[in-house]
């Protein structure tokens, strides 16, 4: 562009508007991931067309459980957060770090490109991050982003549309944390989606010049003052409807006096120590390293792999793991993430999305165990959420 | 010494990848202990200071954090490596002219130069001098700084101490070195106890004394526990602290004690730190 197209007002657009939106994209060199509808679950994955979307669907998140449900509209983004979450894709799931070959002299290492095997990390364009994941991006950004890494190589080429909630799922609590529903720092374009009888439209707010010059691209319209008021009401309502609350204030406090809590026996009677709560949370982000090498033993590689605190090896020391009861890393996870995560990298580590209720096999909620905790160090009897178990 | 350190992080460009360092030496501490001398193939890492740690890397078979015991000429990084599992078993086993991989130098260090002045009182624990070793080094190189340098060394067995050739020359250049055994054996003269015996009488001066303790954290904790009973103020008694580590670069999250990432903000740690996070049970 030859100069930054000034479009400081929300815009609107209609569906036409989120196609071009998302041909321009593909054109500028992004690959857009978004959610789509596989085997029954909504997911993360790259799009061909805006039209891959999960127009109609919904989900019911509870404890254990996220049966999708058709809705009676054509919302594009009528459902809340799925299994996966961005990290996927910035902090993917398993990575070659280099390969090595063995030489006369010992070895030789070559290291792989930022973006692994090909060389130059991957352009995306996250279309369809809720406020909840916003932030979880911003708190791996803190645990990850060193400049130079390959996490942070992803990142900074990253677009991100963010769509705001009006429909929060029976799990979430991002109001409770703080970082929801609205989005409100942290992206390049930031859609409401509206559904009325004036149609199906976006309102979109601007949030970089990046985003502005995308927006400039795709015929839009000013948004009129009541579709901007009917907008922001819709999202500042969603947050009187969150289907879970924490109390977050002195968590941290919480979490670091409750070690000896009789609560985490209780909890701990129920958990299976699976990990699915690492792998479904936005900002878990730990790994191990594989080292590894072929049937010849001449070609070593060095692979990253997502990693979870459950398991038994995770704190392993010669001699024996210094967490081999499931209290003691269940107790880990959660005052790592709601206590410690503030010591280490000056933020809670939950954003409230809820995954770690909906993806609990057993549905260990960790509102409820929070509660439990709070109540326990009050020296009150048990919380009322533990009777209707 | 209880001034806030600032983290040392490798380059971060390529913070995984190791460089290359070629066995030079090597000497058979123990039945299960090898020391290794390893000079640099090509770019040395930055030189450790002592109490940092590297990762070392055996070709194919994986990747170990080791304290660095020493520093030589030509950047020589000297390993003190008990075999304990697969990768270091294959780390003892190298013999000179293979190539051992080395990341690092990671983590905090035992802020020597704290102890200006004062008495420097080491108390290590088997493997636990290995670490050590680098500032018994450092406050014989400028022993005119210090007041007294006293070495408390407990072992299983006689058979178990580390750097017995040493041990001599140390005394000889100016260090107080005492020597305890858990089980004594034929030909064995000297003290039969635990380390912690030894401590009561190698305090002078419990407020000019600066401790460095290192070893299993049971030891650790009754050795730093007894200095401060003697009036040894904890912020001046610093602990080497171990964890299962993978990345050495406070990414992989394994390392954590409470929120401490040892490998960012340990190892070394002063005991009034140490001292909540070592209470609990699995933490």
């Amino acid at each position: 562009m030859a100069s930054a197209p000034a479009i400081p007002v929300p815009r609107l657009i209609g569906i036409d508007g989120l196609g071009a939106l998302f041909e321009a994209l593909v054109a500028g060199g992004y690959h857009v991931i978004g959610p789509a509808v596989q085997d029954g679950a909504i997911v993360l994955r790259e799009l061909s067309s805006a039209a891959e979307l999960p127009h109609g669907w919904g989900v019911r998140l509870q404890p254990g459980g996220y049966p999708g449900r058709p809705r009676d509209d054509t919302a594009a983004f009528g459902h809340a957060a799925g299994p996966q979450s961005w990290k996927r894709f910035l902090h993917p799931p398993r990575e070659r770090l280099w390969s090595a070959t063995r030489t006369a002299a010992g070895f030789e290492v070559a290291e792989d490109g930022a973006g692994g095997e090909s060389g130059a990390p991957p352009r995306y364009a996250f279309l369809g991050v809720r406020p909840c994941d916003l932030r979880a991006i911003e708190i791996q950004d803190r645990v990850l982003g060193q400049p130079g890494s390959r996490y942070a190589a992803r990142r900074s080429g990253a677009f991100i549309i963010a769509v705001n909630c009006t429909e929060p799922g029976e799990t979430c609590f991002c109001a409770s944390m703080g970082t929801g529903p609205s989005a409100d720092r942290g992206y390049d374009l930031s859609l409401t989606e509206l559904a009325d009888e004036r149609g199906h439209r976006f309102l979109v707010d601007v949030g970089s010049p990046r985003g502005a010059e995308f927006i400039g691209r795709v015929p839009s319209e000013p948004a009129g003052e009541q579709a901007v008021r009917g907008a922001r009401s819709a999202v500042e309502a969603a947050a009187d409807h969150m289907g879970r609350q924490m109390e977050a204030g002195g968590l941290r406090e919480l979490m670091a006096d409750s070690h000896g809590a009789a609560r985490w026996d209780d909890v701990a009677a129920r958990c299976l120590t699976c990990g699915n709560c690492t792998m479904a949370c936005p900002t878990c982000f730990c790994t191990t390293i594989e080292d590894t090498t072929d049937l010849t033993g001449e070609h070593a590689e060095r692979w990253e792999t997502w990693d979870s605190c459950f398991d038994l090896d995770f704190s392993y020391l010669h001699g024996g793991s210094v967490r081999t009861s499931d209290k003691s890393r269940y107790r880990q996870w959660l005052t790592h993430k709601l206590g410690t995560w503030h010591d280490q990298f000056g933020s809670s580590g939950c954003v409230g999305c809820g995954r770690c209720i909906v993806w609990c096999p057993v549905g260990i909620d960790l509102t409820e165990e929070v509660k439990a905790l709070r109540t326990e160090r009050e020296g009150g009897t048990e919380p009322d959420g533990a009777e209707e178990r | 010494m209880t001034a806030v350190q600032e983290p040392v992080i490798a380059a971060p460009a390529a913070p995984m990848r190791p460089a290359g360092y070629l066995v030079t030496g090597r000497k058979e501490e123990t039945s299960d202990t090898v020391t290794l001398m390893l000079r640099p193939a090509g770019d040395p890492i930055q030189t450790p200071r002592p109490g940092q740690f590297t990762m070392l890397y055996a070709f194919g078979v994986g990747e170990v954090p080791v304290s660095v015991s020493g520093i030589g000429h030509g950047h020589v990084l000297v390993q003190t490596i008990r075999a304990v599992g697969a990768v270091t078993r294959a780390l003892c086993a190298a013999a000179p002219g293979d190539m051992i991989g080395v990341r690092g130098p990671f983590g905090t260090d035992w802020q020597v130069s704290g102890a200006d002045g004062r008495d420097v009182l080491i108390v290590a624990g088997g493997i636990g001098l290995a670490p050590l070793r680098p500032v018994l080094l450092a406050a014989l190189a400028e022993r005119a700084r210090y007041d007294r340098v006293v070495l408390l060394v407990g072992a299983r067995s006689p058979g178990d101490l580390l750097f017995t050739r040493e041990l001599e020359t140390w005394r000889r250049r100016g260090a107080d070195v005492r020597i305890t055994v858990d089980h004594g054996q034929a030909g064995w003269d000297g003290r039969v106890g635990l380390v912690t015996a030894l401590l009561k009488d190698a305090i002078a001066d419990p407020a000019r004394t600066a401790a460095f303790v290192c070893g299993p954290e049971i030891m650790m904790r009754l050795s730093a526990q007894a200095l401060a009973d003697a009036g040894v103020p904890a912020g001046d008694i610093r602990v080497s602290l171990e964890r299962n580590m993978r990345c050495g670069v406070a990414l992989c999250g394994h390392c954590q004690l409470g929120p401490l990432l040892l490998c960012r903000d340990g190892p070394c740690v002063s005991y009034a730190e140490a001292v909540p996070l070592l209470a609990k049970k699995e933490l």
